[in-house]
């Protein structure tokens, strides 16, 4: 009895075992998703990761063991950020007469963004480090940790930072949206890509092919507007 | 499908090695995409060209691939100890005046040039 138990609790921290976790984990919450007729906290990926996180708690099986075993499935988002110009070709006709509302937004946005962390966390006692930080959480992850890096923050929660925010703008961003009163499709995309990236573009592209097009667009812009702004803005900030 | 896979790996190296050449801060992927925009609108695929069938059925699925990364957010969350007050009050705050920022700018720029609005209909959430 014991020995199959134990057989078990291999199969199950095995990467196969991990991925079918992730996996079954993922097609839950699209299950609750439907289930709740769209319901904004119903995000599969906010599911999958809760599923997943209990799981490797329960089965005493390491984080950086699980990020190796999954990198099959973070792998292919490499690829789908690619894609995401896809639904912008689509999309080509509406660009006209929005390009420098759109370029000076995202500008202005990732100031905003960047000073607006930076001041919040120090009235309220952060270090510099933790402040440098969440300085590049807006950006998408791997470029929140290339920044975090060269100003001397913590990559590791650099990434922790980034996902989060997008997690959270994938469940609060269309209302959040709806209470500023902001109706344009595109200013609506443009908006949330900026502040929660990729995670934030996946919620859009469900919401209207316009929203998703323009979130995704956002999310290349705002990463090499923050890139070019952070290191500026660091001289006056710190 | 592989095919199109394959377009889509082939324009994320593309991205990568232009990155890397030009020594960017952007990621490779980022890149990618504006690479596979040019090349949409020159060549114009036809709506079931591989790359467009493989590129949308993985933006079906966007959410699935930051699964890895979001359980680090899990393994971390013992870690923020004393410091979640500013933590929570800089991201949430900061994410609100980014998404303020943006879109009223976006709103207020096109009524100030003039630009046609692109709404949703009117009781739409």
């Amino acid at each position: 009895m014991t020995s199959a138990v134990d057989s078990l609790l291999e199969v199950a921290r095995s990467p196969l075992g991990l991925l079918g976790i992730t996996l079954g984990g993922y097609q839950a919450g699209r299950w609750l998703q439907r289930r709740t007729g769209e319901h904004a906290l119903a995000q599969p990926v906010l599911v999958a990761i809760a599923i997943a996180g209990v799981a490797i708690e329960l089965l005493d099986v390491d984080y950086l063991d699980y990020r190796s075993a999954t990198e099959m499935i973070a792998f292919w988002l490499g690829p789908a950020t690619v894609a995401l110009a896809i639904p912008l070709h689509k999309q080509y006709d509406r660009l006209k007469g929005f390009v420098v509302p759109l370029v000076v937004a995202v500008l202005l946005g990732a100031v905003a963004s960047i000073t607006s962390a930076v001041f919040l966390a120090r009235w309220l006692g952060a270090d510099r480090a933790l402040q440098e930080t969440l300085s590049a959480k807006a950006a998408t992850t791997p470029v929140a940790i290339g920044l975090t890096q060269s100003l001397g923050g913590i990559p590791p929660l650099a990434a922790v930072f980034a996902i989060t925010i997008g997690i959270f703008g994938a469940i609060a961003g269309p209302t959040t949206l709806h209470l500023l009163r902001i109706r344009d499709r595109r200013a609506r995309g443009l908006a949330l890509g900026a502040v929660s990236h990729g995670v934030g573009a996946s919620r859009m592209l469900r919401e209207h092919e316009t929203e998703g097009a323009f979130a995704g667009l956002s999310m290349g812009l705002s990463a090499l507007a923050i890139s070019l702004l952070l290191p500026l803005l660091a001289l006056w900030l710190w | 499908m592989i095919k199109g896979l394959t377009w889509l790996i082939g324009f994320q190296l593309l991205g990568e090695v232009v990155v890397r050449l030009l020594d960017l801060t952007v990621p490779g992927p980022v890149a990618g995409m504006l690479f596979l925009f040019v090349f949409l609108r020159l060549r114009k695929p036809a709506a079931d060209a591989p790359v467009l069938r493989a590129g949308s059925g993985l933006l079906r699925h966007l959410q699935l691939f930051f699964i890895p990364a979001g359980v680090g957010v899990v393994a971390y969350l013992g870690v923020l100890g004393d410091d979640w007050l500013p933590i929570v009050v800089a991201m949430v705050g900061s994410w609100l005046v980014g998404l303020a920022v943006v879109g009223w700018t976006a709103v207020g720029l096109e009524r100030l040039l003039g630009e046609p609005r692109d709404d949703q209909p009117v009781g739409a959430r």
